[in-house]
């Protein structure tokens, strides 16, 4: 997989830039300024908690990042693609191959199993079956939930759901993981286990993480940068340790 | 997506809510059901009737005549009299010659008196050749056709044998039974007298039943009083000549003993000049192998310098009819398939609403717009064939029933069994992929309102 120094040498590139960036939601008279004006830079390989309170607008930030919404004004570069200037079809392409999403209510489709689940993204991306299977079993596997791949969501626990929802998030192979709140459903010590992959992901398969939550302790064990949204604006922004053993402590210089 | 994908897709959403999904593709099918109901009948009524016309072997005939007789009728032929020639037996074997010809045989046909059972009656007597055996008209037939074409045998038309055996009906009575009626006469005897026309160069000979000899004015022709004994073999029930007309045949004798007759026609008077062993017929019809060659054989005949009549343009406005018959079928036949389709996007439509998160996750995870917008369509197309497939099997099926049903009441009229009921290859391949158009069509709008679905709204609610 990546080696070590292809990680370094993602640290130094910037893996998003947003300048300005405005998300304006109209209510009548008046108007929402979900996000207003937040201009930050993430580079290669970092693991961003992006914190607030509810409505402060994450998900919106989160999603414009996503290409899932485009910016009232402002922009945001992802690896240099700028999302504004995408047309339909290239931010559903960007979607596919540069994005996973992770949700706190998991967002697997219940009609499915959990292997279709998973590769539900290779369909979109038309893989042939047979490679599609085999992807799907790798990606099962590294998240350890191999065993239910027959099951469909319901018959799953919620840390099982939110697994098989990483390992389609993970089956693309993306540059970037956008968690919005993904243990927010889960009770603490579930929460772990998930943050644990989400971790793995980001140190061993060298992926750029952005996780919105609200749970203060959980980005300070994880995290290497908490930026703190308040009414769309951005109010903080630190880099930080890591308090979980065997993680990006070591990591970092 | 690739298409195997989203038929795979496509069948298991509309198994997710099959109570739904079925009750829009049973609109499909009743709407599928009578569209092919009823073209099939359409179908099936003219592919009778042409059927019928080809077997009355009325559209491969062509009556020629001589263009002398057709003036004196006012008819709008070529009047240039060069060009008219006599109708005689040289005429006729070129004309048996051309391209496309089966037979061209003499119409033999004149009215005479005859005797049965001592009682004197008068009637038109036409000739048939062997050919005639398939005709239509011989199928309910009591007794059976002429054993030879010189057979000295009678085949009696229904109303002509009522008159022989005094059976008369009254009107509002019910028609007397054929079998009934030809029991007693079949097997009896019946004796022509006719006027046989000879040249009076030869002494004629004389059969045994042999009459007076009269000359006609100062010519080569005399007139001998004939007889000839007939054995009736036959009733037929309908009318073989029903478009002859006024000349209409009554009773039928074998064409070659018909001429052996030589019987005195009209025509035998207008043609005093024509003398010789060759006679000069009335009218002749020419029996072509294949009604589309119909047109020219015609030509040919008339280039020769004869007039001719065919009833293959009684046959085209027929088609014509049938045409407006066909339209009208199939429009009220598509009506309810409109009406199904309706169904189909109410259908879509709120699947769209069901499914607005299960949209908003597939974009997320890297759908593009046509990738939600096909996926609907699969649906929209796979109950379209479900349905039409179905609605085939329905039609046909109420089809067979309808046509077993009125066949029922057909063998209780005593009225032999009839298909009017024909589903062709090319009106099953239709119905099935007009019901797939007519789905694709209603699933377009459905379709791209799931294609712009905003994917945020649809995952903002839990
Ligand atoms: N589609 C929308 N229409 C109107 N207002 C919205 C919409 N989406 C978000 N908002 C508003 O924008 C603000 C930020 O929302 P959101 O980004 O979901 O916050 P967070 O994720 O931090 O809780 C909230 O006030 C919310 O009500
Ligand atoms: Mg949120």
């Amino acid at each position: 997989m990546t080696t070590a120094p292809t990680i370094y040498a993602a640290r130094e590139t910037v893996a998003i830039r947003s300048e300005n960036l405005c998300r304006h939601y109209r209510m009548g008279e008046t108007v929402i300024r979900a996000v207003d004006g937040v201009s930050l830079d993430v580079r290669a390989g970092e693991f961003v908690a992006l914190l607030g309170s509810s409505g402060s607008g994450k998900s919106s930030m989160l999603n414009l990042i996503a290409g899932l919404d485009r910016p009232t004004s402002g922009s945001v570069v992802v690896r240099e693609r700028d999302l504004a200037k995408l047309s339909r079809e290239e931010l559903a392409k960007y979607r596919l191959h540069v994005v996973g999403m992770v949700f706190q209510s998991f967002n697997l489709i219940p009609s499915m199993t959990v292997a279709e689940n998973v590769e539900l993204p290779l369909r979109f991306a038309e893989v042939e079956r047979g490679r599609r299977e085999s992807l799907a079993l790798e990606a099962l596997d590294r998240v350890g939930l191999r065993a239910r791949i027959a099951h469909r969501p319901t018959e799953l626990s919620g840390g099982e759901q939110q697994r098989a929802a990483l390992a389609r998030a993970l089956i693309n192979r993306p540059q970037l993981l956008l968690a919005d709140e993904p243990t927010g459903n889960l009770d603490s010590h579930t929460g772990i286990e998930i943050m644990d992959l989400i971790r793995e992901f980001n140190q061993h398969l060298g992926m750029t993480v952005v996780m919105v939550t609200h749970e203060r302790a959980l980005a300070e064990r994880y995290a290497q940068r908490m930026i703190s949204l308040a009414d769309g604006r951005l109010v903080d922004d630190r880099p930080h340790t890591p308090h979980a053993p065997g993680g990006a402590r070591e990591a970092r210089p | 997506m690739k298409i195997p994908d989203l038929s795979e897709l496509a069948v298991r959403n509309l198994r997710e809510s099959v109570l739904r999904n079925s009750l829009t593709t049973v609109g499909i099918s009743v709407g599928v059901a009578s569209l092919v109901a009823m073209l099939s009948l359409g179908t099936g009524l003219q592919q009778m009737f042409t059927r019928r016309l080809e077997k009355s072997g009325l559209f491969n005939t062509v009556v020629v005549s001589s263009r002398r007789d057709a003036r004196g009728m006012g008819s709008d032929n070529d009047p240039n009299p060069a060009e008219s020639r006599v109708l005689d037996e040289p005429a006729r074997r070129e004309m048996e010659k051309l391209p496309n010809v089966a037979e061209a045989y003499p119409d033999i046909r004149f009215r005479t008196d005859l005797h049965f059972e001592g009682k004197l009656h008068s009637t038109v007597v036409s000739a048939l050749p062997q050919s005639a055996k398939s005709n239509d008209a011989f199928d309910g037939m009591q007794g059976s056709f002429f054993s030879s074409d010189t057979a000295p045998e009678a085949i009696l038309q229904k109303s002509f044998a009522e008159e022989l055996s005094g059976m008369k009906p009254v009107p509002g009575d019910p028609e007397p039974n054929t079998a009934d009626l030809a029991r007693p006469l079949l097997g009896k005897e019946i004796t022509l007298l006719y006027a046989q026309r000879e040249a009076a160069a030869q002494p004629p000979l004389r059969p045994s039943d042999a009459g007076s000899s009269d000359s006609v004015a100062g010519t080569e022709y005399s007139v001998i009083s004939r007889e000839q004994k007939l054995k009736i073999v036959g009733v037929c029930d309908l009318d073989p000549e029903s478009m002859r007309g006024m000349m209409r045949g009554r009773l039928f004798v074998p064409q070659k003993l018909a001429e052996s007759l030589h019987v005195m026609g009209a025509a035998d008077l207008r043609e005093l000049s024509h003398a010789g062993d060759e006679p000069v017929y009335g009218s002749i019809s020419v029996r072509v192998k294949d009604p589309s060659k119909v047109n020219g054989v015609e030509d040919a005949i008339k280039k020769m310098g004869f007039s001719t009549f065919s009833i293959l343009d009684a046959s085209r406005s027929l088609q014509q009819v049938f045409k407006v018959l066909f339209a009208f079928l199939g429009i009220f036949g598509s009506l309810a398939l409109t009406v199904a389709s309706i169904g189909i996007v109410n259908t879509l439509v709120m699947a769209i609403l069901e499914r607005r998160r299960e949209i908003g996750i597939m974009k997320a995870i890297g759908a593009s717009d046509a990738d939600v917008k096909k996926l609907f369509f699969a649906e929209a197309g796979a109950m379209g064939i479900l349905g039409g497939i179905v609605g085939l099997v329905f039609g046909w099926a109420i089809g067979q029933i309808i046509n077993f049903g009125t066949n029922i009441y057909l063998r209780r009229q005593s009225i032999p069994p009839e298909h009017f009921w024909a589903v062709p290859w090319w009106l099953a391949v239709g119905a099935v992929l007009f019901a797939v158009i007519v789905s694709l069509v209603s699933g377009l709008y459905p379709a791209s309102r799931a294609a712009r679905l905003d994917p945020v709204q649809a995952l903002r609610y839990e």
